[in-house]
């Protein structure tokens, strides 16, 4: 094997590594915030499908400026509610956006 | 392809084939030898960690969960079923589908002792099984013995707790049922912490209610041993006031030492003694005995200290401790909500490690907690923790949270679909 192959087969294993670790990253992003959304299934059912005959909406599939707006007007006292609008106070605008990001991809 | 890298690939791909062609393979009820993950209990807690943990990792992660009761009972709600509202079916799932839709191995039995070394949990009916990650989800002991006669009174089924849902739950019903008109029932209360701040006071409620429709000569006794209402105080206070004065009467700092269960009678610290028709003694509480008996129970013998990010012990690794048994941060109470809350960050948590991924920096937790003030009527305390990593522990967002304004009907409504999607969160 001469330099230049040791040299490109460096390289190559080294993109690779840094490929796999991209992918991980993404996959553990992926994974933290499936789990973060999760924190609404208490209530919003797993998924974001609620039972039968619910008055707790579901969730899944909701469009995700739709879900981003109403959110962010339980924050601001906008939206009234009984309680998301403590919960709201309690997630940042990026919190927001990853779940309502979660949600918006859930098939119906 | 190593089976880490399996897993990472798979979750990476999301849901891979049909689910049912994945779960098809489940065996629950058949005792391996060894499972990547063992729960032990299967409430809120527990039950949530293994649906979890099958979930997140897109079915690819075996899970034995170890639960001894055929179905589960929820705690929440069943103040209910003593206040005649609701009954036992109404607040009962069976386990069916954690196995027959998420490939959960359910098996029925007692964990007897946990050997944190070898990696095994053995169980009373004899089999051993090894795992990778052990999650003990076991609740709360009721430490009979730190009242004086209560233990007897309890096994005799006079004295009881109802703590714990299940028989004692329509027990306690019948005793009400059956009391005369004029009777007092008595409700005490330890220190904090306990399972369920709000409960005494939601309970008391229940059968406040139920004598003003039904014997409305008799009286409720709440013997608090903290120095106010732990939970809602200011809510249920005003609706006492409104809704059962002359019914319901508030006694805190009375911390009962003793009964007596030939005279039905609380004994005190300081006061007198009282006696009533039906007494409901809520003993202290600790970490549930497997984690004890375990040495788990770090923090004064009680509670289970954990690392918050992971919900990993502090006393033993790649054993995580979740629910009413752990060493709680600052403001966070020992609810079912909150157990189904720690279920998902720990279910995360060991999927990331287990599949060498980064685990979550930044998990939060929420928590719902209603109480029913009679049939009709509800008031809930929320909040949202974040784990701080600089400080390794979770804070209530500040601004986050807080109570009902008043008692409403519109959150009972919401109050009991919370325990239709939270049931089905945890066990479907």
């Amino acid at each position: 094997m001469n330099v230049y192959n040791r040299f490109s087969l460096c390289t190559f294993v080294l993109l690779m590594c840094s490929v796999a670790t991209s992918h991980a990253q993404q996959t553990a992003t992926a994974l933290h915030q499936r789990a973060n959304a999760a924190m609404c299934s208490n209530c919003h059912g797993t998924e974001g499908k609620t039972v039968d005959g619910s008055a707790v909406p579901s969730i899944n599939g909701m469009p995700k400026d739709y879900m981003v707006l109403q959110m962010k007007a339980f924050k601001d006292g906008t939206r009234p509610a009984t309680v998301m609008h403590q919960l709201t106070k309690g997630l940042t605008d990026a919190q927001i956006e990853s779940i309502a990001s979660y949600y918006a991809s859930n098939k119906r | 392809m190593k089976r880490r890298n399996f897993v990472q690939a798979s979750l990476a791909l999301g849901s891979m084939g049909s689910l049912a062609s994945m779960v098809a393979c489940s065996t629950t009820g058949r005792i391996p030898e060894k499972a990547r993950v063992v729960v032990v209990g299967g409430g809120y807690g527990g039950a949530t960690t293994a649906k979890y943990v099958r979930m997140l990792s897109n079915y690819q992660i075996d899970v034995v969960l170890i639960e001894p009761d055929s179905v589960f009972v929820s705690c929440p709600m069943s103040n209910l079923v003593i206040g005649g509202s609701k009954n036992m079916a109404d607040i009962t799932t069976p386990y069916d589908n954690l196995s027959g839709k998420h490939g959960v191995n359910v098996v029925r039995d007692y964990v007897s002792g946990i050997d944190a070394t070898k990696k095994t949990v053995t169980l009373a009916s004899g089999p051993s099984i090894r795992y990778d990650k052990l999650v003990l989800s076991p609740g709360i002991e009721l430490m009979f013995n730190s009242i004086e006669g209560l233990k007897q009174a309890s096994a005799s089924g006079q004295i009881l707790q109802a703590w714990k849902a299940g028989p004692e739950t329509s027990n306690l019903r019948k005793q009400l049922v059956d009391m005369p008109d004029g009777g007092v029932f008595a409700i005490s209360i330890p220190e904090a912490p306990y399972r369920c701040p709000p409960g005494p006071y939601e309970r008391a409620s229940q059968v406040a209610h139920y004598f003003k429709q039904n014997k409305p000569k008799s009286k409720v006794l709440i013997l608090d041993a903290n120095q106010d209402v732990t939970s809602k105080g200011t809510l249920f206070k005003k609706f006492w006031a409104d809704n059962y004065k002359g019914i319901l009467e508030y006694i805190p700092q009375h911390n009962v030492t003793a009964v007596d269960a030939k005279t039905n009678t609380l004994k005190f610290e300081v006061q007198n003694d009282i006696k009533a028709n039906i007494l409901n003694v809520l003993p202290t509480m600790r970490a549930g005995t497997i984690a004890v008996q375990s040495g788990l129970a770090n923090a004064n013998g009680r509670w289970c200290g954990v690392n918050y990010q992971t919900f990993e012990s502090t006393q033993a690794k790649d054993v995580h401790v979740i629910g009413d048994s752990i060493l709680p941060a600052p403001a966070m109470p020992k609810s079912g909500h909150m157990a189904n809350s720690h279920g998902k960050v720990v279910a995360a948590a060991i999927v990331a490690q287990l599949s060498d991924l980064a685990v979550n920096p930044e998990p939060f937790l929420t928590n719902t907690c209603y109480s029913f003030v009679n049939d009709k009527y509800v008031v809930h305390v929320a909040s949202v923790h974040q784990y701080d990593s600089k400080d390794k522990t979770y804070k209530t967002v500040p601004g986050s949270g807080g109570l009902s304004a008043a008692p409403s009907e519109l959150e009972a409504i919401y109050a009991w679909n919370w325990a239709q999607n939270i049931w089905n969160d945890t066990l479907s």
